[in-house]
Order: C-alpha cells, then sequence, then structure tokens
C-alpha cells in the first residue's frame, strides 16, 4: 500500500506531479475547445433552421461529415492533413520551409468540429421548442432581427439547450484522451509514461479513470450551478405570479 | 335554382396559379450559395487529389488490408453489440430492482463505464490488466487477456453493455402504468405482461438509442489501433507509415464515412418498417 501511495506521490520518486499537470492540460483542452465549438455549432444551426435551402444543405454537409468520422480519424486528418495543406499553400509562395502544427491547435480544432457538429444538432432542436410567437411579438413591438436574436430568442435557447450542450460537455471531457495519440501531454499520456516506467499499469490506468470520473463529478457539480442561473429568471415571474 | 357557386372558373378554363416570386439574391442566400461552392470546391480538389494519387501498386498492396481491416472493424462492432446487449439485461434489471444494494452496484458500473473515455478502459483492460499476469496465469485466464483482440472485444462489451442498460431501462420505463395495469386486469402474468405488452412497446421507443449507440460503437472502434488491432484504422495507421502518402487517411474516412451514412439509412428503414402500425 505504502509503495503505491509513494508511487502517486508529489515527491521523488512519485509520480503526481506529472499525472497533475496531465489533468491541468486535459482541462485546459476541453475549455478552450468550449467557446469555439459552441460558436460554430451555433451558427451551423442558425444555418440549419434557415428558410434558405443552400444554407441548409451547407449546414447538413457539415455535420455529416464530422458526426460520420471516428474522432480518433477526425483529428489525424487534421493534424497531419494541415501539416500538408499549409506545406503545399506555402510551396505554392515560393517559401520553402517546414511547417508544424501545434498538436494542442490540431487537438482543439479536431475536437471543435466534433463538438460543433453535434452541439448544432441541440442548438437546432432547442430553436424548433421556441414557439413563433415569441419572433411576431419581438417584431410586433418593432425589434429588429439581431436585437431579438440577443434580447428574446437567445436567453430561452441557452436554457432548453443547456441539459443537451452539458451531455456534449461531457462528451468532449472523454474525447480529450484521444489527443493523447498525437503526442499532447494529457490525463492519459501522462499515466500511460508512468505505468510504462514503472510497470503498475492497473494502478496509474486505474487512476486516470477515477481522474476522469472526477472530472465528471465537478463538471456536473457546475452544471447544477449553470442550469439554476438559467432558470433564475423563470423561478423569479413564478414567484410573482 | 340559384345554385351560388357563381365564384367558380368555367370548366374550360385551366386554373394557373399565380407565377413564382423571383426570389432575391438576400445575404443568407448569396452566404448559401458561397458555402455550398467551398464544399463542392473541397470535395473537387479531394476527388482530383485522389485521382492523381491513385497509383495500381499501392492498391493491390494495401487493398486487402483494407478490406481486412474493415472486416475486423465490423466483427468488433457487431461482437460487442451482441454480447453487450445481452449483458445489459441484467445490468438494466438490477438497475430498476427495488433493492437498493443491488441497485447501488448497477448504478456504480453505468456511472464509471460511461464517465471514463473507452480508450482508458481499454488500456485498463489490456495493459492494466498484466500487471496481474501471475494470478492471472494461475487462473489459467492469461491467454484470453494475452491477445489484444480479446481485450478489445471485453472492454467494447462491458462500455456498450452500460450505455444500451440505460437505454434500456428508459424505453421501459417510458412505456405508461397504465399498460402494465390494463394487462393486469386482464388477468395476465407479469412475465408475459413484459413480452407480450411492455417489451415490444420500448423497443419502438429504444429503436432510435440503439442506432446511435450502434453508429457511436463504430466510430469509437477505431481506437482499438492504438492497442495494436488491426481494425480499418489500424491498416491505416499502418499503410500511412510505411508510404507517408495522405491518401490512406481520406480513404479510410471515404469508408467510415459510406458505413456510418449507410447504418444511418438501414436505421431509418428500420424505424419506417416497425412504427407503420403508427402512422396516420
Amino acid at each position: 500500500m505504502e509503495h503505491y501511495a509513494a508511487l502517486l506521490s508529489f515527491g521523488e520518486g512519485g509520480w503526481g506531479k506529472s499525472i497533475a499537470s496531465g489533468v491541468l492540460v486535459t482541462v485546459s483542452l476541453a475549455l478552450a475547445t468550449l467557446p469555439f465549438g459552441l460558436l460554430i455549432g451555433f451558427f451551423v444551426a442558425l444555418g440549419k433552421q434557415s428558410k434558405e435551402p443552400s444554407l441548409r444543405l451547407a449546414a447538413n454537409i457539415y455535420t455529416t461529415i464530422f458526426r460520420g468520422l471516428p474522432e480518433l480519424l477526425t483529428i489525424f486528418l487534421i493534424y497531419f492533413g494541415a501539416q500538408i495543406g499549409f506545406q503545399k499553400a506555402v510551396a505554392i509562395l515560393g517559401i520553402d520551409a517546414r511547417i508544424e502544427i501545434n498538436s494542442f491547435t490540431a487537438g482543439m480544432l479536431a475536437l471543435g468540429v466534433v463538438f460543433s457538429s453535434y452541439a448544432s444538432e441541440v442548438f437546432l432542436s432547442a430553436f424548433r421548442a421556441i414557439p413563433i410567437g415569441q419572433y411576431e411579438g419581438a417584431y410586433a413591438v418593432g425589434l429588429s432581427n439581431g436585437l431579438t436574436m440577443r434580447k428574446i430568442i437567445l436567453p430561452q435557447l441557452v436554457r432548453i439547450a443547456l441539459p443537451g450542450l452539458a451531455n456534449l460537455w461531457m462528451v468532449l471531457l472523454k474525447d480529450t484522451s484521444l489527443i493523447s495519440v498525437i503526442g499532447i501531454a494529457d490525463i492519459l499520456r501522462q499515466t500511460g509514461v508512468a505505468a510504462r516506467v514503472t510497470k503498475e499499469a492497473f494502478l496509474f490506468f486505474g487512476t486516470a479513470c477515477l481522474l476522469y470520473l472526477i472530472l465528471a463529478i465537478i463538471s456536473s457539480f457546475f452544471i447544477n450551478r449553470i442550469e439554476d442561473w438559467a432558470h433564475q429568471s423563470q423561478d423569479r415571474v413564478r414567484a410573482r405570479v | 335554382m340559384t345554385s351560388g357557386n357563381t365564384t367558380a372558373a368555367p370548366a374550360n378554363q385551366a386554373v394557373l396559379a399565380p407565377p413564382a416570386l423571383p426570389r432575391p439574391w438576400t445575404r443568407a442566400r448569396m452566404a448559401g450559395y458561397a458555402i455550398v461552392g467551398l464544399w463542392l470546391l473541397l470535395f473537387a480538389g479531394l476527388a482530383i487529389y485522389l485521382y492523381n494519387a491513385w497509383r495500381i501498386d499501392l492498391v493491390e498492396t494495401y487493398g486487402p488490408k483494407y478490406w481486412s481491416g474493415l472486416k475486423t472493424t465490423l466483427a468488433l462492432v457487431a461482437i460487442a453489440t451482441v454480447l453487450g446487449a445481452a449483458l445489459s439485461v441484467p445490468v438494466a434489471a438490477s438497475r430498476m430492482s427495488k433493492n437498493r444494494i443491488i441497485g447501488a452496484f448497477a448504478y456504480a458500473y453505468v456511472y464509471f463505464f460511461r464517465g471514463t473515455p473507452l480508450l482508458a478502459q481499454t488500456f485498463l483492460i489490456y495493459y492494466g490488466l498484466g500487471s496481474f499476469r501471475p494470478f492471472l496465469q494461475e487462473w489459467g485466464l492469461w491467454f484470453f487477456f494475452r491477445d489484444a483482440w480479446n481485450c478489445a472485444i471485453l472492454a467494447f462489451t462491458l462500455n456498450t453493455a452500460a450505455y444500451q442498460a440505460e437505454i434500456l431501462r428508459g424505453a421501459i420505463d417510458s412505456v405508461p402504468t397504465g399498460q402494465w395495469e390494463g394487462a393486469t386486469a386482464l388477468g395476465l402474468p407479469r412475465w408475459i405482461i413484459f413480452r407480450k405488452v411492455v417489451l415490444p412497446q420500448a423497443l419502438i421507443v429504444a429503436l432510435r438509442p440503439y442506432g446511435n449507440e450502434i453508429i457511436l460503437l463504430l466510430k469509437g472502434s477505431a481506437i482499438v489501433a492504438i492497442i495494436t488491432v488491426y481494425d480499418l484504422m489500424g491498416e491505416t495507421r499502418r499503410a500511412y507509415s510505411r508510404t507517408f502518402d495522405f491518401q490512406t487517411y481520406l480513404w479510410a474516412a471515404v469508408i467510415y464515412l459510406i458505413l456510418v451514412e449507410l447504418l444511418r439509412n438501414l436505421w431509418d428503414w428500420i424505424e419506417r418498417r416497425i412504427t407503420r402500425h403508427l402512422v396516420r
């Protein structure tokens, strides 16, 4: 038992520090992906519920592709593909340079496009849950399209989409483990290194699983807080009635 | 005598619909055409790239390997889905059980397998159980855990069983209590009620989530390439490491996309077919 505690400790001969840095990388990757994925997902959803057929087609192609590809393959495609693509583009400009895409950026892009294609479906069903009377009412009081979206639709949209987005956040947290294969020192990679060096694979991969569980539990705490916040305007109205 | 219908058009005169309004070039329409144009450009570029990169020796070398990889992937998904479905039944039953302790165990199982990444679970089983090698050898189980393929099947089965148990539980819960009560009033025994009344209705609800789960499993199966199982992704990685030719990944992407789309359409068809009686 003491042997295991020493292996996981933060001191000399312990792997605590490197695993903690892995947790930091996992969390920061997920957090960095989130706003980017949400933003693209929102615009893709706008495209999907547009009256314009060509916009709908363009948005549907996006989700078909990125929901159909395995996440691991998407990561490889973007990691190697972007590298080759940039190289070709630079070669056309007549500069001969080796370009390396930062693997963190590649991972963020890959996870972001996958997240956004799922998020667009969540946003789309949230859009459909908002009655058309909300738009008509906003039009009747003379709000512009942008103001209607910002002041009337978006606050309701967030509330309706939140459970679906919370699910996607959990999926994103788990998907970050895949980017360990392109060499990012996340939880799984750090524990994997420790497992190989110490030959205590079960201990370290078990620790990795526990860490992901802990992250999930912490996330659900914050998600509950955000849901309370999103519902508070409704609660206020109900209290008054 | 005065049958009022004076507004009706005379029979010899065809009723013409008003001509369609010209669609204006709104900003949305321009943006839509531009993005679709970009997609077309991308697909054309991809097709030209794949056409130019076509080399018959590569196809002859790696074509059969991709085929065997594809078969491995499909076998893995099929076996894990079926075994997972079998395992999900007792898990779902314990999850719905009135016994607190059994329920807690099932909940912990489901929470663990849904809360941790499939890749970490696979590592835990393939590399992690290797730590107990002497013990496993003593029990004569080592031959099983030595093989990456067996470990992949085990990890995927345990993982999908947790998800499928939740699907099953949700579907059974979604059948209204009135169905149970009505069948009880007819004097049917509990088991018959479950089999003939509740389950058929539950499975219709569960069909779509099951389809999604199989698609997720198919996509998730790519990770077995990391523990040296040569599925479609594994063969792709091997081909890339030998040729450094990017088209290897593009072909894999095309194959996976076709597989997922086929599955999705198959599921749409099944759903249309078994909900015929609900269509009005």
